[in-house]
């Protein structure tokens, strides 16, 4: 049987090779006392003027593999190696009577417990950084033998607990096809040099290390976050087949990203990114995103340590609408509860979480920590093309409410001297039945709406999406489902405004088609399938589709509708 | 005492690389340098202690020298935040 971890995707593409793994020696510290604190401070120093030998070597390394600009996290290395704080806190330590592999311990959990607890992603990844540094010096002190990924000569697949950044740097870019990681995010080194590289990474898969085997061939996919262990022959032609595809498929599809999205008959639509964060961006622009359909601001505040404050808010609102200019931003106000958990904030305790107190039902019960949200985003409002959306709208009455609480913000704001912008909008997201099917009067208080497709689907067919013995009810192009949509966008177009849709289905290939025809306006999807999805709306007539509606919509069955589609994109 | 305010200006803040180029360049000099944000001061000759504080774009911070080349090590300071658009 192949055995099979699942993680996180973060680099697309098809990886086959054997695996490399980065041991991570034992570098556990007994606490002992000792006598002479002097010749320990002296034992410490000469193995951190070795270590700092070593950095600087990695450095230089660094710099040829990957250029000054990414070496330069070797200088910060340094100084880390070199902090007054750290050294003080260390020796101060030692002074007391303990040995130095101990008091390095003690200091280093110190600092990285205060990244861990910081409220931004990228500097809680720094914590790895510190924790880095710190091992380097602890091999030394304790005699350890540290591996020299940089003796990699043949092609392979890392397999770590985690990347640290010393040890990307020492990788052969032209030997390592991929990664696989036991713990880390999007934003983790792994992840980050995965997409750089252009290489498949899969992390967080929990197990990697205790699974895989020195030498094990690996078929990594990063795009689905899937790694096979030992796969069989059938599996590693079928990948090999699928990795030649991935490789044709993005030399073809580099052509469209600075092209706007068009169809063959010339009409344009916007495809745009869904974002959880600012790092998202570099990614979305390379694909040519138009805008962004959704950024989920959740990411703000979970594995927070508290809740995050205005100015916080307001800084990474800021930041994204800046660097997306006049380009489209659609924020999701937060959208918490259901599967999605706070560590400060209990969420309720609920038989059927996805039909409680969540999204906006949550928010109205947290009117500060709402009210908060509302006036960062007001106040980032000035530094983009910001439209702001409600998340779980079922009633005409929330979206009044939403919309009242976010005009008394503004009306507070303008008082205490804060500029906002004239031309934000305010839309909501379609994702209940109910809204769906009365979109034509929401329609006349919205200036726009967004379809997430995820809970549309799952309310609408009452199959939870989280349980695999009914995800065959998860279908996109059930006939309801369909229904709903068209009324949507119809109800929308009636009114003047514009709909969108940021679910998964946005970037369905048997869904375009269908979505182009209904008149969907705006297309926001993950930024690796943007290119995708461009090629082919370019390849369809929108006419055509929009001729093929009517018929779509008297058809019975999801299967049906899908065939009527394959045989129509021909 | 010399003392200066900044506005963080390069887009993510002070990070890891701005950090270090601060950081290097006060090293050096004698007297003791401090950055204050939000109340809170740290040695500015501590890479972890200034990327401790996660100070981001737009954010005010004050950077004060007390020493024989307070007054050097201001002007050092001032020099890499305009050189290298990390704060104004």
């Amino acid at each position: 049987m192949t055995n099979e971890l699942t993680g996180i995707g973060v680099s697309d593409g098809i990886a086959i090779a054997r695996a490399y793994r980065l041991e991570s020696p034992d570098l556990t510290v007994e606490k002992r006392t000792i006598d002479d604190p002097a010749s320990e401070i002296a034992r410490f120093e000469s193995a951190q003027s070795e270590a700092a030998d070593e950095l600087e070597a990695i450095r230089k390394k660094a710099e040829e593999n990957f250029g000054a600009d990414k070496a330069a996290i070797f200088g910060a290395h340094l100084l880390v190696l070199n902090d007054p704080e750290l050294l003080s806190s260390v020796k101060g330590s030692i002074e007391q009577g303990n040995n130095a592999e101990y008091a390095l311990q003690q200091a280093a959990d110190t600092f990285t417990a205060m990244f861990e607890a910081m409220d931004n992603e990228y500097m809680r990844e720094r914590a790895a950084d510190v924790r880095d540094v710190t091992k380097r010096l602890l091999a030394k002190l304790l005699g350890v033998h540290v591996s020299d990924p940089s003796s990699i000569d043949e092609e392979v697949i890392i397999v770590a607990d985690d990347l640290t950044p010393s040890a990307t740097a020492q990788l052969n870019k032209e030997f390592v096809k991929g990664f696989v990681t036991n713990i880390g995010g999007r934003t983790s080194h792994s992840a980050i040099l995965g997409r750089m590289l252009e290489i498949p990474a899969v992390v967080g898969t929990k197990s990697a290390m205790d699974a895989i085997e020195q030498g094990t061939q690996l078929v990594v996919d990063g795009t689905d976050g899937l790694v096979l262990i030992d796969p069989t022959e059938q599996a590693v032609h079928d990948y090999t087949v699928k990795q030649e595809k991935f490789q044709q498929d993005k030399e073809l599809l580099k052509r469209y990203v600075t092209e706007s999205t068009k169809t063959s008959d010339g009409q344009h639509v916007e495809v745009g990114a869904n974002i959880a964060s600012v790092d998202d961006l570099p990614l979305a622009d390379k694909n040519g995103a138009e805008g962004v359909g959704l950024f989920r601001t959740e990411f703000l505040y979970m594995g927070n340590s508290d809740w995050p404050t205005e100015e916080e808010q307001l800084e990474a609102y800021k930041a994204v609408l800046t660097a997306m200019g006049d380009r489209p931003t659609v924020v999701r106000t937060l959208d918490i509860g259901g599967d999605k958990e706070l560590d400060y904030f209990k969420t309720p305790d609920e038989m059927n979480p996805f039909l409680g107190e969540r999204a906006i039902r949550l928010c109205f019960a947290e009117p500060d920590m709402f009210r908060t949200q509302l006036r960062a985003l007001l106040r980032a409002s000035i530094h983009g093309n910001l439209k702001i959306m409600f998340p779980m709208i079922a009633t005409l009455e929330e979206f009044r409410k939403a919309k009242g609480m976010l005009l008394e913000e503004e009306e507070k704001l303008k008082a205490d001297g804060f500029a906002v912008s004239e031309s934000y909008e305010v839309g909501m997201m379609l994702e209940i039945p109910a809204a769906a099917v009365i979109a034509d009067l929401f329609a006349k208080e919205v200036d726009f709406f967004s379809i997430g497709t995820n809970d549309l689907i799952q309310y609408t067919m009452a199959a939870d999406r989280m349980n695999e013995s009914v995800s065959y009810l998860y279908q996109p192009t059930h006939p309801a489902v369909l229904r709903l949509i068209h009324n949507v966008i119809t109800a929308a177009h009636k009114e003047g405004k514009w709909a969108g849709m940021c679910g998964e289905v946005a970037g369905d290939p048997l869904a375009i088609p269908i979505l182009l025809g209904m008149g969907l306006d705006e297309f926001s999807m993950s930024p690796s399938s943007i290119l995708k999805a461009r090629s082919q709306i370019a390849g369809l007539s929108k006419a055509d589709w929009e001729g093929y509606i009517p018929e779509i919509l008297q058809m019975g069955t999801s299967e049906e509708i899908i065939r009527f589609v394959q045989d129509h994109s021909k | 005492m010399e003392k200066k305010t900044y506005t963080i200006t390069s887009s993510e803040g002070l990070h890891a690389r701005p950090c270090s180029l601060l950081v290097s360049a006060v090293t050096p000099f004698q007297s003791d340098v401090t950055i204050t944000y939000n109340g809170k001061k740290a040695n500015m000759k501590s890479i972890m202690g200034v990327m401790g504080m996660g100070i981001e774009s737009g954010a005010q911070v004050d950077v004060e020298a007390d020493g024989a080349d307070e007054s050097e090590a201001i002007a050092k300071v001032d020099e890499i935040m305009k050189q290298e658009s990390i704060g104004e």
